[in-house]
């Protein structure tokens, strides 16, 4: 059994015990425990099921490798799925549950997939499932998907918040071990604004386990020292708990800090997301163990060999009496040397080389630890446990020299450096052949905005596997303490070989190839890369997709060497030829919260509020999202549905008074002795001649012809215009401005500025509208004054008020501009002064039935980008006599002069019914698909509650020649509807209501 | 006339820091390049010199700040936007420019403490320790444009009005006690 | 995420702070163009894999519009300077051929 030792342990506090559950059971560890250690001090070797062989499986790593030991953390609003017990901190209370298991982690009905792996090979799902199409979508994937999977998604709105932050620096390092400390220290010593980012909770990475002393000081306190000394300088910041996890362009890289995971509802934020720039990255990230393809190498008790070692130094805890080591190098002989060091047994180590006469394996025999070389393992004994290994020799078939019985087996197929951050923005890597590993390519590192190499690389993260090397490439040859950073990369010094033991025997036959797992995490064995291959499978990229290899959350950190391995050996090329796949962060999975950080709630995007906001939320108003504004769509009242909250409004604004707020209409001053020149560019119709005091209605047209934007122009003296735009192009149409004014004709003498948000604008509408202006006093706003299409500057009621004459609704109407912070006042003296006139607020979709039932256009309806003025019968709004406009060019192409365009007209369906939005006009026959053919569609359709019944405008083919015409609108239930083709103008024709 | 109301009506949260929203405050945008007599203007509008590229020049309670290189942002009491204007009018005459009231299209907030710029580091994709004495940012804040400066012991910082009430919660959010960096 | 300097406030700008706006250096053509000119001038653009010239706005600080050289495969930036050109001034073309001596040129 594993358990803990009752010396040692250098992360661990004896005296800051922790209780905490797993699943449902409670245990005990230390302050300093990762939960992985906890569990293993508890004899909790099981730790979870397997993705698709449900098979039992303990932890194998000791940090963000791990593949096994996946738990559900927490539970409510702080349960998170698939979080690695390896990284996890203990604390007090923590709850933990395994995954993937059904009814018990100890007894799984999935284990069947287990005895029937031999007919669920690679591939397995693509082939079986394939025929009948339908039942992929209806029968296999919901019963796939309830039998696979690993966590549980939580169901409840997460209970913490999370937040980002931006950072600058010269030199970020990544990895605060002992390379990455003294890179730190040269870049801090060289006066460099320095970050220094630890993934753990300490700084020392590996050499506090691994090594005695570094120059003769004991590690840790050599640790401390050079800590110290860091963090007491201003220009050197350093962040544990915080991963590096991606690195982008021009010297951008993401920071996952998990502040509050080990404290959880402190108030702190759980993540936060840092947003680093820096001028130079200097990874640091170590190197990962790699595991050995024997048979049985994913039964709990198999460890990785720097795993075991962690936790017996950091942990005090035993993985069991007994372990066997198996390994290709000499590193794996430290564990051994730990192990004895603790007063635990290595039965024996088992060395595939033929010799082994380094230093290590030298102690560990003086040690008196039989050394095996030239052996293997051809198979591991046990169940949800090691009981023993079988013994072949390395070289053979696998034919059983011997048995050893042990509850342990520490591995070591080597180590692969983390060349991911230098590789997520271009880096390239090359092959080892020493070290049997891909390490960075000094020549080809990804580059900077000035095309200087942007990511260096050290420590073991470079192939730099030994203290002394990484010790001698960072020192000055003059003294101790001289530190230089290197420009691009470490160079290995080539005292650490690691021969390639890619399957354990070397010719192991198929009955134990189809139990060396590769891929933990999904399963994936020896054998089934191998399949691939004899499959056709070349390609790595293409290989991975088909087997899943290295696509579990690990992201193959384990398995993707192994693999790539096993796929060149079976496709008879070196590895460099078969190549590896692309490193694409994060490097370790990260929580969605951090990446949305403060974008939650309330602030999950702006919500621009006009003045008179509030009040509309007091008065009940049903909001609809326009642009990033909420404007109110109607103001129902108690017992009304929206629909006839809608009806009411337009029928009181046609008989009586309403009052829109009509604030976010977009508002652009636009000024200078040529803006008059400016805007005949900008509108299809002419402004330079608009008489001061009047308003016209004007279209843009981007470069193409097509509409992108209408609105009323006013001229408020010779050489300024307040031009309107719609609610949601108002910051897009005055970008459209100042990119012609700046880029093309920049020596007009004309300036914008975008005035939207100076002003509250309130439609008054209405056969009371002028009552209402004269009830508030201080204008005249007679008919013969202020006529229609022109404005007037004054005060109503004692504010300060620019008056336009206009109308979207064919009523009698004035729209009333006040400043801003007087626009709640204002709308309240409006509503005050109406409330004998009958006045009512209506909101944004009366607005659309009453222009509709005008015929008016509306940006977004009767436009989609692909539809011009002459389209919409506009032509009147199109200058002839101007050279020149924005898309006059683009409305001369042929296709947009044909007379088979499709323009718009009115339609009176037949039964009165209201045509359903998005419906075409169908035609006779059907498309090359089989679809039906169509002649036009519907633009805006209502039920005009003015006339009782449903009108629709619409672009129909040669519309406007086919008045009288009966045509068909599809519909979803696959009937269609008749509609008569009419003009647009619904109501009020002569505009007798508009012009009193 | 009523009076001007600022657009969170002086809403204000105590963090880390301490945040305010402040105003109404009277703001005018000065658009002209090259006109000889823009510093007259400048000084009869807010008493100041015309900033240099980046900067804000205060004066009391009146400032102004280089917007653009042809756009400068002129900050002074409320009331005072009407005189400023007439000023700047009498000033440049027949000179190309372009002077409009936008007090009542902006927030302001402040933002105070010995830990403010953590607050903003939060938000905005700016090297706070670069910032030069009496510069005026443009940036953005989370989704949003935001301008800011540093002056008496905090920061100014001015948003669009109509998402004042989403910039202090991004303010609130990021200057919770216990979340300092 | 580039960062590019704008060359009227010389802030080094994060990208998120500006807004791009595809080719530079394009002329409009009116009226009185060729199908040919005008499909040139609209849909014809530029997609290099290597030196390239871009029009980006500092949308988030002062408006202004301006005009990067870079490099689309290393996303080296040979340099950024106002919009209100016909061509890339002689400096930039300059930097531009020192760093790739088999460039062609930008037209």
């Amino acid at each position: 059994m594993s358990t803990r030792l009752a010396k040692g342990g250098r992360l661990i506090d004896r005296t800051a015990a922790m209780d905490f559950h797993f699943n449902g059971k409670v245990m005990r560890g230390f302050a300093g425990d990762t939960l992985a250690a906890a569990l293993l001090a508890n004899d909790q070797m099981l730790m979870g099921r397997s993705f698709k062989y449900h098979r039992p499986r303990g932890v194998v790593g000791s940090g963000p490798e791990e593949p096994n030991a996946l738990v559900n953390l927490g539970r409510g609003a702080r349960l998170e799925p698939n979080q690695r017990a390896t990284t996890t901190e203990l604390f007090d209370g923590l709850e933990a549950t395994s995954q993937n298991h059904w009814p018990s982690l100890e007894f799984d009905v999935g284990v069947v997939n287990n005895y029937a792996a031999r007919f669920m090979p690679a591939g397995f799902y693509y082939k079986t499932f394939i025929h009948p199409r339908p039942f992929w979508k209806h029968v296999f994937e919901p019963v796939i998907r309830r039998a696979a999977g690993l966590g549980k998604a939580p169901t409840e709105g997460d209970a913490d918040r999370y937040e980002q932050a931006y950072a600058f620096c010269d030199v970020l390092v990544v990895g605060g071990g002992v390379a990455g400390l003294l890179a730190a220290k040269a870049a801090a010593d060289a006066g460099q604004r320095v970050i220094l980012l630890e993934q753990t909770a300490t700084l020392g990475g590996r050499t506090p386990v691994d090594e005695a002393d570094i120059d003769g000081t004991p590690v840790d306190t050599w640790i401390a020292a050079i800590e110290s000394d860091l963090r007491a300088r201003d220009n050197v910041t350093i962040r544990t708990r915080t991963c590096g996890f991606g690195v982008y362009d021009h010297g951008y890289v993401l920071a996952d800090e998990r502040v509050a995971d080990h404290t959880p509802g402190d108030g702190r934020p759980k993540h936060r997301l840092w947003r680093i720039r820096t001028a130079k990255i200097v990874t640091a990230t170590g190197a990962i163990e790699r595991p050995l393809s024997f048979a049985g190498n994913d039964i709990p008790g198999v460890m990785l060999a720097s795993a075991v070692r962690d936790y017996v130094v950091n942990h005090a805890v035993s993985p069991g009496d007994r372990t066997v080591i198996a390994t290709n190098n000499d590193s794996a002989y430290q564990t051994a040397l730990a192990l004895k060091a603790a007063g635990l047994e290595v039965p024996a180590i088992l060395d595939a080389r033929d010799t082994a006469t380094g230093a290590l394996p030298e102690a560990a025999r003086a040690a008196g630890i039989r050394v095996l070389t030239g052996r293997g393992i051809a198979k591991v004994k046990g169940g949800k446990r090691v009981t023993g290994v079988a013994v072949c020799t390395q070289a053979g078939e696998g034919a059983v020299l011997e048995e050893i019985t042990c509850e342990a087996v520490a591995m070591s197929g080597g180590w692969s450096p983390v060349v991911h951050l230098f590789s997520h923005c271009g880096g390239k890597v090359k092959w080892d052949d020493n070290l049997s590993a891909f390490i960075p390519d000094a020549s080809r590192p990804p580059v900077n905005h000035d095309g200087s190499p942007m990511v260096s690389v050290v420590g073991a993260a470079a192939g730099c596997l030994s203290l002394a090397n990484i010790l001698a490439g960072l020192r000055d040859v003059s003294g101790k303490t001289a530190i230089r950073l290197p420009d691009v990369c470490q160079t290995p010094d080539g005292s650490v070989s690691i021969p390639p033991v890619w399957v354990m025997p070397q010719g192991a036959p198929i009955q134990l190839r189809s139990k060396m797992w590769l891929d933990y995490q999904n399963d994936v064995k020896v054998s089934d890369v191998q399949l691939a291959s004899r499959e056709g499978y070349q390609s790595v990229e293409h290989t991975k997709r088909y087997t899943t290899l290295g696509m579990a959350t690990d992201q193959g950190k384990l398995s993707n060497i192994n693999g790539l391995a096993v796929l060149a050996d079976s496709l008879n090329e070196p590895i460099p030829q078969v190549g590896t796949t692309t490193f694409r962060p994060p490097y370790t999975p990260v929580t969605i919260g951090a990446l949305a950080g403060e974008s939650r709630g309330e602030i999950f995007q702006p919500l621009r509020r006009t003045p008179m906001h509030e009040w509309h939320e007091k008065s009940g108003a049903y909001f609809e999202p326009v642009g990033l504004w909420h404007r109110p769509y109607c103001f129902p009242r108690a017992g009304e549905t929206h629909e006839q909250a809608v009806h009411r409004e337009v029928l009181n604004t046609r008989e009586k008074l309403g009052l829109l707020d009509a604030s976010t209409l977009g508002k652009i001053i636009v000024k200078g002795p040529d803006a008059g020149r400016f805007l005949d560019m900008l509108y299809t119709g002419v402004m330079s001649t608009l008489p001061i005091g009047k308003c016209r209605y004007g279209l843009m047209c981007n470069e193409q012809g097509f509409l992108s934007d209408d609105g009323v122009v006013a001229r408020l003296d010779e050489e300024t215009f307040l031009c309107h735009t719609t609610s949601g192009g108002a910051d897009r149409i005055h970008a459209w401005m100042e990119d012609w004014l700046q880029c093309e004709w920049w020596d007009w003498k004309v300036y914008t500025a975008n005035v939207t948000e100076q002003y509250a604008q309130i439609a008054v509408v209405g056969p009371n509208a002028r009552k209402l202006l004269e009830t508030l006093g201080g204008m005249d706003v007679s008919k013969e004054t202020l006529p229609f299409m022109q404005s007037a500057d004054g005060t109503l009621g004692g504010f300060p008020a620019r008056v336009y004459r206009i109308s979207f609704s064919g009523e009698l109407s004035y729209e009333i501009a006040v400043p801003a912070s007087q626009g709640a006042a204002f709308w309240e003296a409006c509503h005050k002064a109406g409330a004998s006139l009958g006045a009512m607020p209506y909101g944004t979709e009366a607005l659309h039935v009453m222009r509709a039932e005008k015929g008016f256009i509306m940006i977004g309806d009767e436009t989609d980008g692909t539809v011009i003025p002459q389209d919409l019968n506009l032509d009147w709004a199109i200058s002839k006599k101007k050279a020149d406009y924005l898309g006059k060019r683009g409305q001369a192409r042929t296709f947009l002069a044909s007379p088979d365009r499709w323009k718009l007209v009115g339609f009176d369906t037949l039964d009165g019914s209201a045509i359903p939005d998005g419906a075409y006009i169908v035609a006779d026959g059907t498309n090359g698909n089989g679809q039906r053919n169509v002649q036009g569609r519907v633009t805006s359709t209502y039920h005009s509650p003015t006339l009782k019944r449903g009108i629709a405008m619409g672009l129909l083919k040669h519309g406007p020649q086919r008045m009288g015409e009966v045509v068909e609108f599809n519909t979803i239930q696959g009937e269609t509807v008749k509609a008569r083709v009419r003009d647009t103008v619904f109501f009020d024709k002569d505009g007798e209501k508009q012009n009193v | 006339m009523s009076d001007p109301v600022s657009a969170l009506g002086g809403a204000s949260y105590a963090g880390f820091a301490t945040i305010r929203e402040i105003g109404p405050l009277g703001m005018i945008t000065l658009r002209a390049k090259g006109v000889k007599s823009l510093d007259k203007a400048i000084k009869a509008a807010v008493g100041t010199k015309v900033p240099a590229v980046r900067r804000i020049e205060i004066a009391g309670d009146k400032a102004c700040g280089w917007m653009s290189p042809d756009e400068y942002l002129l900050i002074l009491p409320y009331g005072g936007v009407a005189d400023a204007l007439a000023a700047i009018a009498a000033a440049l005459k027949a000179e190309h420019h372009l002077a409009v009231d936008v007090s009542d299209a902006r927030a302001v907030f402040r933002v105070e403490g010995a830990k403010a710029s953590d607050v903003l580091r939060k938000l905005m994709p700016v090297d706070f320790d670069r910032l030069e004495p009496g510069e005026l940012r443009r940036t953005r804040a989370a989704q949003v444009p935001a301008a800011f400066w540093q002056a008496d012991g905090g920061f100014t910082l001015v948003s669009f009005r109509s998402v004042a009430g989403y910039v202090m919660g991004l303010l609130q959010h990021s200057a919770q006690p216990g979340s300092e960096l | 995420m580039l960062i590019l300097t704008c060359p009227y406030c010389g802030i080094k700008a994060d990208e998120t702070e500006l807004s791009p706006g595809y080719e530079a250096h394009l002329k409009r053509f009116g009226p009185d163009a060729s199908p040919e000119e005008f499909e040139a001038y609209m849909f014809a653009r530029k997609n290099p894999k290597g030196v390239h010239f871009e029009r980006w706005r500092h949308a988030y600080g002062c408006g202004k519009w301006f005009l990067a050289a870079r490099c689309t495969a290393t996303l080296e930036v040979f340099g950024t300077y106002p919009a209100q050109v016909g061509e890339p001034p002689a400096d930039i073309i300059d930097k531009i051929k020192a760093r790739r001596p088999d460039w062609k040129g930008y037209k």
